[in-house]
């Protein structure tokens, strides 16, 4: 590369189309964490007291861990008290149709391009649009209520199937699990529930659009998803930010459980504000997912395309527990500008004859750092169990770094794991032929980088499949080299 | 057409073209040949605007304009096409994406219309016939896993999309099969037209038996050191470079001490 692209790739920041903010009536919860606060949250909500003590055990839990430092991430230190756990668009009384929705909310979404009637009316997709904690809309939800299938907020699944999210809350990421997971576990405020019934095959995609708003606060949203045996669901979540020159935390939970034969597909779209190209500002995205493949036969399958946050810590796991089940992770994760990304996956099996894949793709660009770290690990039980594990780097510019850290644990002699990892850039002779044939070079990079990422994106639904190129194409302008 | 002037160019320190001057009228084959290590593809790299190329000296007109003054995708879109000896993969690139996003990005710089998918699957229906590949093979990513003779076809088909003024074909004959080969000669002479032209670059009488280019030059120790009429191919083909007369070869047979062993077919 030469010296004069290497400082115009420098120089060029990326535009991030999603920056402005909306005048938003929000009503907040005191700065800080205590638990009066967390009474609060839980009160402003109307919660059953079994779920007040579940946020207050993870609290005190809480209060005796200390933030991780292993991830291969550096950040100021957080200030925990400095936060807002609460913010809420204040017109959110329950909505009986699209029409009460606050006609605020309702601009800001079309500004994003996902127009909430319109959305109803035309795409298929169902939506539930969450902004700062809250869920303000969930499309769709008569028509997916025929099939039998639950898709709402999960402060409406509180209240309308309290049963339901008892039996699966914390079932798979226990409070326990992590300072992140458990923290999220006592403010959460809000999120989407999910529940496909016996043999029903939803459908319809789901997919949930979660909006930080408001300043100086943190997203702590909490998703659950259930498949009853022979089940199938698609689910995606989308996510953007506006530009705020602080840092914003979002630290959310993510749980799939998946009974007999059942099938849940999750995907998420991320693109959280970034940052400037100073670093300065941008989301902390401190993520915990992981699915429990309980049932026999059962899969379930993560796909992520990462081109957002300041900084990217989430490992979507899958517990192989049913004998036969599958876990899947497909990743692209980008990290340009000052971006860092740790990102990788926990496969876990325990059943018989399980089997794991995983496909990492990993893009470098600018001073960006990104780190795949995953864990493989079969016990003594999982017998034949399989696992091929493919992690690709590719690296634009001289000054980024691609790190690998796989962790691998077999325990019994039958289990097979595969593991093949590379490191490219995207090289001068492809360029150069691109160019050849009159493609100019910021294309033909974003070209060989979209097809450098194809194995993960045709995992996609369709439509964002096409969204994530255009989003991988945008986090790529001005890294060209 | 394309006028080479004294052209010197470098590689770090090492001069590779030591004043190269050529001229390739309107609605001509020129044929390039000499032995291995000569400065052919440098020379056609330096025409396609490859990076780490430094040009010392000289210049390049084509239809009359600076080319080296052009970025290669503008050389591209104003009917310069280069043929490469190697052909790289791109993978995850279907070579029907590839193909429709180059032709449009010309057609776009040229500020013509771009090409539906539609017609653009029929104009490669079209195209891919006369070169014999498979429908199959365009949905594979660009030159992933293709054989070498793949790759070379793959590279006429490219040419007659995209329709070049100038095309310059490096090796594209070598190791080609007897009906590759021919596939090969026919796409070119598919273009041949009072306005356009090409240069040639071989090994091999056996491609020029085909095409009857207008002129043959021979490259050696970074000049031209020979000119001639289809004749001259023969001639070399019987005898080898070290058999040619005149003070420049002499001066050749002194810089490389393998000339004649480099002819290897
Ligand atoms: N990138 C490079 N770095 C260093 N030397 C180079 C580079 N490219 C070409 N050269 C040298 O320049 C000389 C000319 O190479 P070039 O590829 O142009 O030869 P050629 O005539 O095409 O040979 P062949 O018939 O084998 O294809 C060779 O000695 C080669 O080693
Ligand atoms: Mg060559």
């Amino acid at each position: 590369m030469s010296a004069a692209r290497a400082e115009l790739a420098d120089l060029a920041g990326r535009e991030y189309a999603y920056g402005f903010s909306t005048d938003l009536d929000t009503d907040f919860a005191p700065r800080g964490l205590s638990e009066d606060v967390i009474r609060l949250i839980s009160a402003k909500k109307g919660e059953p007291d079994w779920l007040l003590d579940w946020r207050l055990g993870a609290y005190r839990h809480w209060c005796t861990l200390a933030e991780p430092t292993w991830q291969n991430v550096t950040h100021p230190p957080i200030d925990y008290d400095d936060i807002i756990y609460y913010a809420a668009p204040k017109k959110n009384a329950a909505l009986s149709s699209m029409d009460e929705v606050d006609p605020e909310v309702r601009a800001m979404f079309d500004k994003l391009g996902i127009s909430l009637a319109e959305q109803e009316r035309l795409s298929g997709v169902a939506v539930d649009a969450v902004v700062d904690s809250v869920s303000v809309a969930t499309t769709f939800q008569a028509r997916l209520a025929e099939a039998g299938v639950i898709f709402c907020s999960f402060s409406q699944a509180v209240r309308d199937h309290p049963d339901l999210v008892r039996a699966y809350l914390g079932s798979v990421v226990p409070y326990r699990d992590n300072f992140f997971a458990a923290l999220n576990s006592a403010v959460f405020t809000d999120g989407s529930f999910c529940y496909v019934p016996e043999g029903v095959v939803c459908p319809m995609e789901l997919s949930t659009y979660f909006r930080i708003n408001a300043a100086g606060t943190g997203q702590f949203e909490r998703t659950l998803i259930v498949a009853e045996r022979g089940a199938r669901v698609s689910y995606l979540e989308g996510c953007t930010a506006p530009m705020r020159d602080e840092h914003q935390l979002h630290a959310a939970v993510v749980e799939l459980v998946a009974l007999d034969d059942a099938t849940i597909k999750y995907s998420t779209v991320q693109n959280w504000y970034p940052g400037d190209a100073e670093g300065n500002g941008g989301v902390y995205n401190f993520v915990t997912k992981r699915g429990r493949a309980a049932g026999a036969r059962s899969k379930i399958s993560w796909t992520q395309v990462e081109t957002g946050s300041a900084i990217t810590w989430k490992y979507p796991g899958v517990v192989l527990q049913g004998d036969g089940s599958v876990g899947e992770f497909y990743s692209v994760a980008v990290s340009a500008g000052h971006q860092q990304a740790d990102t990788g996956t926990k496969m876990i099996h325990i059943g018989k004859d399980t089997k794991s894949t995983i496909v990492s793709k990993a893009i470098s660009t600018g001073h960006g750092q990104n780190t795949y770290r995953g864990l493989v690990k079969m016990l003594r039980s999982a017998t034949g169990a399989r696992n091929h594990t493919r992690c690709d780097s590719l690296l634009i510019g001289p000054d980024c770094g691609a790190h690998t850290f796989p962790y691998v644990e077999v325990k019994h002699p039958t289990c097979q794991v595969e593991h093949e990892a590379t490191t490219s850039k995207v090289s001068d002779d492809q360029l150069f032929y691109a160019r050849q044939r009159g493609i100019p070079e910021e294309e033909a990079t974003s070209m060989i980088v979209n097809g450098f990422c194809r194995e993960v994106f045709r995992e996609l639904p369709m439509e964002f499949a096409v969204e994530a190129q255009r989003l991988l194409s945008v986090s790529l302008e001005g890294a060209v080299g | 057409m394309l006028l080479i002037d004294d052209l010197h160019v470098s590689i770090g320190d090492s001069e590779i073209l030591s004043g190269v001057s050529l001229e390739v009228p309107d609605g001509e084959i020129h044929a390039v040949m000499g032995p291995n290590g000569s400065g052919k593809s440098t020379l056609a790299h330096v025409l396609a605007g490859r990076d780490p190329y430094e040009v010392t000296a000289g210049r390049v007109l084509y239809e009359g304009v600076d080319l080296l003054a052009m970025v290669p995708e503008e050389r591209a879109a104003a009917g310069v096409f280069l043929g490469f000896q190697h052909p790289v993969e791109i993978p995850g690139v279907p070579t029907m994406y590839f193909l429709r996003t180059a032709l449009n990005a010309q057609r776009r710089a040229r500020g013509q219309e771009e090409l539906g998918p539609v017609e653009f699957l029929a104009l490669v229906d079209a195209k891919r016939r006369l070169v014999e590949m498979e429908r199959a093979l365009l949905d594979r990513a660009v030159n992933d896993g293709f054989s070498g003779g793949e790759r070379k076809r793959n590279e006429i088909l490219q040419m007659l999309i995209l329709e070049p003024r100038l095309a310059v074909l490096d090796e594209t004959d070598s190791g080609l099969d007897i009906d590759a080969l021919r596939v090969v000669a026919a796409g070119v002479t598919t273009l041949r037209s009072p306005d356009r032209s090409a240069l040639v670059i071989t090994h091999h009488q056996r491609l020029l038996d085909h095409l009857v280019p207008d002129r043959v030059h021979v490259l050696a120790g970074g000049r031209i050191v020979r000119s001639g009429g289809p004749d001259l191919a023969a001639e070399l083909e019987a005898h080898g470079y070290a058999t040619l007369g005149g003070p420049a070869v002499e001066s050749l047979t002194v810089s490389t001490g393998t000339v004649s062993t480099g002819t290897a077919r």
